[in-house]
């Protein structure tokens, strides 16, 4: 079968109208999960079916596509996801935050901050935040519909008794709008403060567990958290060692095996556009005169 | 010095070409053709019909051999093309009363109207390795009887003559579907079977075994278990008329089970059903079990906390392709997350390690 | 006990009944598990339902607890808004009341407790399900809890599991009562435990009932308990009751021993 048999981003047009009308009922109630039809993606599923389908239903022709996978463009499931989008609807592809119309993204918010008329569509593999408080569906549906989130509170509380401190590092909980407790996907929780407020659209997809759900631009998202335990967004206390940037969320990359690593950018394009600027980390090659 | 992890691209087709290479394998040996394995593997190609919700055993054979003989990733590839497919239209509903049935037995009646028949079974077979078939696979004709013009009824319709079963209700509702509409819960009848039928014939199996070893027994007669080919009719609206379209076979499971009565029936017995695609039948009886005993509640029975008696339990781990993408994703890279872990971790063995000191 | 109310506005308004049963029933197939129940529960009362077992006792706790929907009759509890047919009402609002207005003690304290969850946390959820957000307040408050149920204080980060019968019973009322519930629905709560460990624990019930004023209804075969516990008796036979009235009174002289 040739690759024209398919439509324009590979989904049928009944099935991206399915698709946009949960989106758009996702945005006009912001954090709820909103089920829809999953389709089967020639993806496994947990590989990122729920944000392909959500870009699928997003692109036009014009848009330019940035797929990201741990903040980079390189890794193997972004290529794979990037080269099917460039396959099946033939849309301009970029590796530039500021150049992209819709960003597909699994795990990391790019640095650099997004503006508006943007998506930014995130891969989730459990969207329910309250899943392992409790596994039942229609448990935590109800949970949801009636704000019962006192369990939510009792796993930080939890972490606080044991640890000192909160001691959930991804995939940190947020309430959205003072509303519905939701999972913003496993991002690291530095990146939580960028989902506040954002001038972006952000859609969130859920291929396997058949669940979209949105946060419109300028929406307030607020990490759980006590008053006397604020949420505190964290990361490897280093600088880039290619870029030297001081507050981006950082790799940590094994060099030897003499306990020897080094710190970088995770976001790839975030630090390779710092050192065409002509900043250089503590292990950077120079690229232009300066120093 | 640092490398980035470049070459990704590169890195995924030379690994396309290589599986590629090895799908193949020696090429000395003579390859397998599609029709080889429709016809010669034809119960892999009835499992992955089934689990791929789609009847074209042509396909289900062509994906078998890219899918290397992985029959989940054969299913993969056929849900994947499946779900690309327009939707033209509705089938009638089948009618198994009127199948044409290659094997038909009861284990509730001795005899019956239209006879005990065990056509293609493996179960009178001595499980011995033939090592004739290691060299030759030529088989002699098998005895055949001439047609037999006899109606085949559904063995529960005796019993529901007498009263002695359950009616089943009749509806001109259109089922849902699992494949266009969302699953939510609790669900209907209707969409359970059609979330078992296509769901892991193995986690079906378990999950019908785990009843029999009395978790949620429902005390379970195979009524009757057919197989063999059924007409698919279509109404044309331009014609006003249905018309006949194809055949497919199909296997049916109807269990007949035990029941005490409840606060408006008196006792009777109820149903398990069970419908696959192809010759599949530890599919179909398996199935049969697993509705019975989802049923518990309309059926005003206990629940006692059994797998199989938990809707949301059974129909959100059935299917293999949903099951078996999660469970390899987590071989793709996770390192920003793991990095947040570790530096968690540091942190509160630093504050651990500050306390012990403190403490000296 | 005078019964007024000072409502919001200053007026006084005359109080009726805090829970107000009327002919509550309800049938498994052809057996009975309760029939024609119907009584009034005044503000800080203590009922005690008695009887054998299979008299329909747990099964009318049930069906006023909203644990079981029963098939007829009236459960009017008198909420902040007014007297209300919690059978009736949405599952939101019933859900509410069970989480706020009213606590449930379970005879097995595992089907009460979190398991998994430290005896701080447990104590903890109902206050941050009704918005609780300050760690340090929330352990405070379950500190002392703990100290009135007798729970040392060293054991707050401990997990249930690791707690004798008897501690997690305690823990499992702390946890219910530290919001202050309007009803407490108490199903034999000395029901598991050995005779020392239950004269404890009564000991501790009846301290709490008289210092906080509680109004609850206490389902148990123990007669110590009702003794011990309650204002008013219940007999309960065959789903029916067949008896009731002040304790003293039933238990001195019983109409169907």
């Amino acid at each position: 079968m040739t690759d024209q048999a398919y439509n324009f981003a590979y989904l049928d047009e009944q099935t991206k109208r399915m698709i946009r009308r949960a989106i758009l009922k996702g945005i006009a109630v912001p954090g709820y999960q909103v089920p829809f039809a999953s389709r089967e993606m020639p993806m496994p599923y947990g590989w990122g079916t729920g944000g392909v389908q959500v870009t699928a239903a997003c692109l036009v022709p014009e848009d330019c596509l940035k797929v990201i996978d741990q903040g980079a463009d390189d890794t193997t499931n972004a290529v794979s996801i990037r080269k099917f989008f460039q396959r099946t609807a033939g849309v301009a592809v970029t590796e530039a935050t500021a150049d992209a119309s819709v960003i597909q993204t699994r795990h990391r918010i790019p640095e650099l901050p997004l503006r508006e008329g943007q998506i930014l569509v995130y891969q989730v593999p459990i969207p329910e935040p309250l899943r392992f408080l409790e596994p039942r569906e229609t448990e935590t549906r109800k949970m949801h519909s009636l704000e019962e989130y006192g369990l939510m509170h009792v796993k930080l509380y939890e972490d606080i008794a044991r640890h000192g401190q909160i001691a959930t590092s991804y995939a940190y909980p947020v309430k959205v709008e003072g509303r519905y407790v939701m999972d913003p996907s496993p991002i690291p929780k530095f990146d939580n403060p960028k989902l506040s407020g954002s001038a972006a659209l952000q859609l969130f997809g859920a291929g396997r567990e058949q669940r979209i759900y949105a946060v419109p631009p300028y929406t307030s998202v607020v990490s759980l958290d006590f008053e006397d335990h604020p949420f505190v967004a964290g990361k490897a206390p280093h600088d880039c060692d290619l870029c030297g940037a001081t507050d981006s969320y950082l790799d940590e990359v094994i060099v030897d095996d003499a306990g020897g690593r080094m710190f970088v950018c995770s976001d790839t394009d975030f630090c390779r556009g710092r050192k065409d600027a002509g900043h250089i980390g503590r292990l950077g090659v120079q690229t232009d005169g300066g120093a | 010095m640092y490398v980035a992890v470049k070459g990704g691209e590169r890195a995924i087709d030379n690994a396309h070409a290589f599986l590629a290479e090895d799908r193949r394998g020696d090429p000395q040996v003579a390859e397998l053709s599609v029709a080889q394995i429709r016809e010669q593997l034809r119960l892999a190609v009835n499992r992955v019909m089934a689990e791929g919700s789609l009847f074209d055993p042509d396909l289900a054979a062509l994906a078998i051999k890219q899918a290397r003989g992985d029959l989940i990733e054969a299913v993969f590839l056929i849900r994947a093309y499946r779900t690309t497919l327009p939707r033209l239209g509705a089938s009638n509903p089948v009618d198994t009363a009127q199948m044409a049935v290659v094997r038909r037995v009861s284990a509730t009646f001795k005899d019956l109207p239209g006879g005990q028949v065990l056509g293609p079974t493996f179960d009178y077979t001595h499980r011995l390795l033939d090592f004739k078939l290691a060299a030759d696979g030529q088989v002699p004709p098998a005895p055949t009887a001439p047609v037999s013009a006899e109606k085949v009824p559904h063995v529960t319709e005796f019993l529901n003559r007498d009263g002695l079963i359950e009616a089943e209700p009749q509806s001109d509702a259109v089922p849902p579907d699992l494949t266009r509409e969302p699953m939510e819960l609790p669900t209907s009848r209707a969409l359970r079977l059609q979330a078992i039928t296509r769901g892991d014939e193995g986690f079906i199996l378990s999950m019908a075994y785990s009843t029999q070893r009395g978790y949620g027994r429902t005390h379970a007669f195979v009524g009757e278990l057919r197989i063999g080919a059924v007409a698919v009719e279509m109404d044309i609206p331009e014609l006003g008329f249905s018309v006949e379209i194809g055949e497919i076979e199909l296997s049916e499971c109807e269990t007949v089970n035990q029941f005490k009565g409840s606060k408006t029936e008196p006792p009777q017995f109820t149903r398990g059903y069970g419908l696959v695609f192809g010759q599949s039948e530890r599919k179909a009886i398996a199935m049969s079990l697993v509705d019975r005993a989802l049923r518990w509640k309309e059926l005003g029975e206990d629940n006692i906390g059994a797998p199989a008696q938990d809707e949301e339990f059974v129909l959100m781990h059935a299917d293999n392709i949903q099951a078996t993408g999660f469970l390899e994703h987590i071989k793709l890279p996770h390192y920003v997350d793991f990095q947040a872990e570790l530096e968690l971790v540091r942190r509160l063995r630093a504050d651990a390690a500050t306390m012990q000191e403190a403490a000296k | 006990m005078e019964m007024t109310n000072v409502s919001v506005d200053g007026r006084t308004k005359p109080a009726g009944p805090l829970l107000s049963v009327r002919d509550l029933g309800k049938r498994y197939g052809t057996r009975i598990g309760c029939a024609n129940v119907s009584f009034d529960l005044w503000p800080g009362e203590v009922l005690g339902i008695v009887g054998e077992s299979g008299s329909g006792k747990s099964t009318l706790l049930s069906c006023l607890a909203g644990h079981l929907e029963p098939d007829r009759g009236q459960v009017v509890f008198d909420t902040r808004n007014g007297p209300r047919d919690t059978i009736t009402m949405s599952e939101p609002e019933r859900r509410k009341l069970g989480r706020t207005d009213w606590a449930f003690v379970h005879q097995n304290p595992r089907d009460g407790l979190r398991m998994g969850v430290t005896a701080g946390g447990n104590v903890g959820e109902r206050l941050m399900a009704v918005g609780a957000r300050h760690y340090g307040d929330i352990r405070a408050q379950a500190l002392d809890w703990l100290g009135r149920v007798e729970i040392a204080a060293e054991r707050i980060d401990d997990r249930p599991s690791a707690f004798s019968g008897g501690m997690q019973q305690r823990l499992q009322i702390a946890r219910n009562l530290v919001t202050g519930p309007r009803l407490v629905f108490m199903d034999e709560p000395t029901g598991g435990l050995d005779v020392s460990v239950q004269a404890r624990l009564l000991d501790l019930l009846r301290g709490l009932v008289r210092e906080m004023g509680l109004s609850a209804i206490i389902v148990t075969h123990d007669l110590a308990v009702v003794r011990l516990l309650a204002d008013r008796l219940m007999v309960m036979k065959g789903g029916h009751v067949v008896e009731q009235g002040l304790t003293d009174q039933v238990l001195d002289d019983p109409q169907h021993a």
